[in-house]
């Protein structure tokens, strides 16, 4: 003991080793009871009017876009929609690729960054992951209409049958049931289960009554104990584990649709890295648009920080350049090959009908995205709200140019159509917009919209050898303070905000 | 005239912080109890050491079901496509060696009876869904979830004893010292 004693005071004598410390991923120094007071607050207050205003105008577009246009469809016939030979695919599929590939942005935050611990991820976890499975529900419907008589969609399922005709198993179609249904249930398990200790905290808030049976019987009688709690990170452990793999899977398969086919422009084995890089640039991109609204309307400034939207912003970029290497090296390859199919499909695309759908996809996806390389575009919350749009409207013109150019004009000429949507296809895809909208709105107002547990265990005090740590401070280090953004651009409204403490203001005003 | 029964489930301790309750988790160990659990509104990384508690064996289940997983799928994928119902779909003939084309779906089902495992297997180790638990009687342990932590040592314990517990409690820095007590038929 003597010995380390003198030696830290010989450290202390010597120069200090500069260190610079890590950025707050809560600011203020947040007491526990406070971000269970204001997560749960979100939950057990009044909702904003602004709530409102969004989420009437989202129920009502759900209802007649998604409701009454497949009501349309089903009760009309397929006709209704756009889709003309060769065209078959059109926008039923361009949307349902849409759709899957935002949910992957969830599924990476909660599983990828968990492993490799990104701890940033505790604060917007909980609503990336609530926005993966109302994508995934959309993105559903859309094959399972799209099928053509959707009473028959059992018949993707392996079920003995009274026909004796069993699935194509060598069918990339038929991997596709399997990956998204399994993506979507392990993504709905994922989600639960990091919620059960949450909904316990809200459950134990709640005075008797309604909002207590159902909170205590979806929090399944948590206690918080050590001994369960060492299970439940287990369980979370390979959760993510097994998610990680999955989620590349995902949008894998997805880009075997595509790619195991003999068309020209398809048929590239750059599709499945191209595509997962997509998906999570396309997800990250709608995880900060529902989330920086979200985070002004509550109040989370302190949780959801600059820090994480910086982060957001780089994956950003760092995907986006991604995608925008896989469509240069795309266009490459096909004057490359000498092939003339792949080099006339990619001229095409350039310089056919469709040629302003090509030029807003790479606008979007590959320009929009580099002015995050300047720090003051990224703490700007208008252009990072501006890029995610861009970036949302990019991703879905994607698809749209892959699909539809490359079947409008497949090998014989006599094959040649040009497509346009239908008003129902347009009303269906409106819908599903107002559908995921709506289900994010309702998962704001019950559920814990940021993961409580997790983003206590980020507190310094959390640590269970804190107090050691400050009995014995390590001498022979000087701490630099990190930048960041909130403290060093606003220190008074950050020394205001730090003695408020309570509920979250919109809750008082509404 | 009614006698009401009353079931002692233990003594109930709270303590300041993660701190705290790390060094009293060692102590309690120490003293050589077996049914006691510390409480927190997060998981304390390093506790399980302190308390004594084993790794879980979660992970051995979900392996078994993995396996279970990829078996099925591959039996599902041999038996429909080439023992009952061959397919020959754009001249792709079926047989043992068109195994690769069902890695797709065997994948899927791996992860698929694995995720299963995971979120049943979780709920068998650690007894849950149960609808209420002796300890929500005592009036302060709803903060647990919130922000204290607690150390409740169950009165099944063969080492509990109405004094010595509460004194050993009482010593190692533990507050609001309550006998949770249950309503019993």
């Amino acid at each position: 003991m003597s010995e380390a004693t003198t030696q830290s005071e010989n450290n202390s004598a010597a120069v200090k080793i500069p260190v610079l410390e890590r950025e707050k991923l809560i600011l203020n120094n947040r007491s526990y009871h406070w971000i269970t007071e204001r997560i749960c607050g979100v939950v057990e207050g009044r909702q904003p009017f602004l709530w409102w205003i969004l989420f009437i105008p989202s129920a009502i577009i759900a209802l007649i876009g998604v409701v009454g246009g497949l009501t349309y469809l089903v009760s009309t016939g397929v006709g209704v929609w756009g889709n003309t030979n060769r065209v078959m695919w059109g926008w039923p599929i361009v949307n349902f690729v849409f759709w899957i590939g935002i949910g992957h942005a969830g599924t990476l935050i909660s599983a990828i960054l968990f492993l490799t611990r990104q701890n940033w991820r505790t604060s917007i976890n909980r609503a990336a992951e609530a926005m993966t499975i109302f994508a995934v529900m959309c993105a559903g419907i859309f094959p399972a209409f799209h099928v053509g008589r959707v009473w028959m969609a059992w018949f993707l399922a392996p079920i003995p049958n009274s026909n004796a005709i069993w699935q194509n198993f060598k069918s990339p179609l038929l991997w596709d049931v399997f990956a998204v249904s399994t993506y979507f249930t392990v993504s709905l398990i994922f989600w639960f289960l990091g919620m059960v200790p949450d909904l316990a905290t809200i459950r134990d808030r709640c005075k008797p009554g309604i909002r207590k049976f159902m909170y205590g019987l979806f929090s399944l009688g948590w206690r918080g104990g050590n001994r369960q709690w060492s299970h439940y990170e287990m369980a979370y452990l390979l959760l993510a584990a097994l998610s990680t793999p999955l989620v590349l899977s995902v949008h894998s398969v997805v880009s075997f649709d595509f790619a195991t086919s003999v068309v020209p422009g398809w048929h590239t084995t750059i599709f499945p890295p191209y595509f997962v890089a997509g998906a999570i640039f396309g997800g990250f991109a709608m995880v900060l648009t529902i989330m920086i609204p979200a985070r002004a309307l509550y109040g989370l400034h302190d949780m959801i920080t600059m820090k994480h939207i910086d982060n957001m912003a780089k994956i950003i970029l760092l995907t986006g350049t991604i995608v925008g290497y896989a469509y240069l090296m795309e266009l490459f390859i096909a004057f490359y090959s000498g092939a003339k199919y792949e080099m006339a499909a990619f001229l095409y695309r350039i310089d056919g009908p469709y040629w302003w759908a090509y030029y807003a996809m790479m606008g979007c996806n590959v320009l929009s995205p580099q002015i995050f390389w300047f720090k003051k575009c990224r703490e700007n919350l208008w252009v990072v709200m501006g890029v995610a749009m861009c970036v949302n409207v990019g991703m879905w013109f994607e698809r749209f140019v892959i699909i539809v150019t490359t079947l409008a004009r497949m090998w014989l000429p006599g094959d040649w159509k040009t497509y346009s949507p239908s008003d129902v296809d347009i009303l269906t895809f409106v819908g599903t917009i107002g559908m995921f909208l709506a289900l994010f709105l309702l998962f704001l107002r019950f559920l814990p919209c940021i993961n409580i547990a997790e983003v206590k265990w980020t507190l310094k005090e959390s640590d269970p050898h804190d107090e050691d740590k400050i009995a014995h401070p390590d001498d022979g280090v000087e701490l630099i303070a990190a930048y960041q953004y909130e403290l060093h651009e606003n220190p008074e409204g950050a020394a205001k905000e730090a003695g408020h403490e309570g509920k979250p203001p919109t809750a008082d005003k509404a | 005239m009614s006698i009401k029964v009353r079931r002692v489930y233990g003594y109930l301790a709270e303590f300041k912080n993660a701190s705290q309750l790390y060094k009293a988790a060692e102590k309690v160990r120490g003293a050589g109890f077996k049914k006691w659990d510390c409480y927190s509104p997060y998981p304390i990384h390093g506790l399980d050491d302190a308390m004594g508690v084993k790794r879980s064996i979660l992970p051995y289940l979900v392996f078994c079901g993995g396996v279970a997983g990829f078996i099925t799928a591959l039996a599902l994928a041999y038996i429909t496509q080439v023992a009952i119902y061959p397919t020959v779909v754009q001249g792709k003939p079926t047989n043992i060696f068109t195994t690769a084309a069902f890695f797709p779906v065997m994948f899927e089902l791996t992860i698929l009876l694995s995720g299963f495992t995971v979120l049943f297997g979780l709920l068998a180790l650690i007894g849950l869904p149960r609808w209420n638990h002796p300890i929500f009687a005592s009036k302060q342990f709803s903060r647990a979830t919130d922000d204290k932590f607690f150390i409740a040592i169950e009165a099944r314990d063969a080492k509990f004893s109405a004094e010595g517990t509460k004194a050993l409690l009482d010593e190692i820095g533990g507050a609001n010292i309550e006998l949770v007590e249950d309503d019993s038929e």
